[in-house]
């Protein structure tokens, strides 16, 4: 199944729940509205179109502008060859959006990655602790507001940086 | 039939002229262990390929007595931190370096290594000196396995006539 029918299918069925279909260094891309997020991808995982393969799930920090936040999923099915990119827009004081973790698995680990660096939050997500940094961290040190030459060692260190 | 000759037969007044030299406790001590360096490679980054090409046949750094990899840090004389140490890394290594028996020696290889390199971020040490005290630093990105004999051998230098410890000789 070509991708230009999956479109047109979205197109269809979720009239109300997608806000813009586009083009992007040659895949498309769908910007959804955020609640309707796992309906749209269990839509496009169970049906046909089979799109079994999360590729990525990331996030971007724009800062600057409203909303701040935009979660970023990478879909590809791996039976018809296609590709998806799915965008959703977030706003800082409200920062939560749904798991994926039922429907793919390796969602965990990558929910948990954009959780320890940029602090999303995921509804009904297993396990959301940090993945990367220790405990005791303060801070999501992706996020452009983070000072570039702050450090949080674990241990003392034998001595402090002149500058 | 005639005597079976001795196959090293010397004549009676050589046998009994043994050499004999002088020295100091300290010089030889450290001739010891300058050429008995068992090392723990921590390795955690690129730089590793360089070290391993260094102890490999072409370079081989057993030739200056280093070639005893210990893998223990109980067992080993020299630190060789070769890579990139994050900060979530740092209470390992430090770890490591207090099991290790006196006397110990550091070695730290690669800009990673001695001053977080290219990473000037919230995750990287910025220097292993801030950790464990370091006797030979080799820059480098990453490093010429010539740079690593090198250090090898300034290394071996400064053991050989600095002031040696030994466990009935009281430590200052």
């Amino acid at each position: 199944m070509e991708i230009k029918k999956v479109i047109e299918e979205l197109k269809v069925k979720f009239k109300d729940d997608i806000t813009e279909f586009s083009k992007q260094f040659g895949d498309d891309v769908i910007r959804v509205k955020r609640e309707s997020l796992r309906d749209i991808v269990r839509f496009l995982k169970k049906t046909p179109h089979n799109f079994a393969m999360l590729l990525d799930l990331t996030c971007v920090d724009y800062m600057g502008e409203e909303p701040r936040f935009e979660m970023v999923y990478h879909l590809y099915s791996i039976s018809n060859k296609n590709r998806l990119r799915i965008k959703i827009r977030l706003d800082e004081n409200d920062l939560k959006i749904d798991s994926l973790t039922s429907l793919w698995g390796n969602a965990n680990w990558l929910e948990r990655e954009v959780f320890d660096m940029f602090g999303v939050h995921f509804n009904e997500h297993p396990d959301l602790r940090r993945l990367f940094m220790y405990d005791g961290f303060e801070g999501y040190p992706l996020r452009k507001d983070y000072p570039l030459r702050k450090r949080q060692p674990i241990i003392p260190m034998r001595y402090e940086d002149a500058d | 039939m005639g005597r079976i000759k001795p196959r090293h037969h010397y004549p009676e007044e050589r046998k009994y002229k043994g050499g004999f030299f002088t020295t100091k406790l300290n010089y030889v001590m450290g001739w010891g262990r300058k050429f008995s360096l068992f090392h723990y490679p921590f390795i955690t980054a690129c730089c590793g390929m360089e070290y391993m090409s260094a102890a490999c046949a072409h370079w081989d750094f057993d030739r200056f007595g280093v070639g005893m990899t210990t893998f223990s840090p109980r067992q080993s004389d020299m630190l060789f931190v070769v890579g990139t140490i994050s900060q979530k890394e740092a209470p390992v290594l430090r770890t490591v370096y207090e099991q290790m028996c006196e006397p110990k020696w550091v070695i730290a290889c690669g800009a990673c290594t001695l001053s977080g390199g290219i990473y000037d971020n919230y995750a990287v040490v910025q220097g292993i000196d801030k950790i464990i005290p370091v006797d030979v630093f080799i820059p480098g990105c990453p490093p010429r396995p010539e740079t690593i004999l090198d250090a090898i051998e300034k290394l071996q230098d400064k053991i050989q006539y600095q002031q040696q410890d030994w466990r009935w000789k009281s430590k200052k």
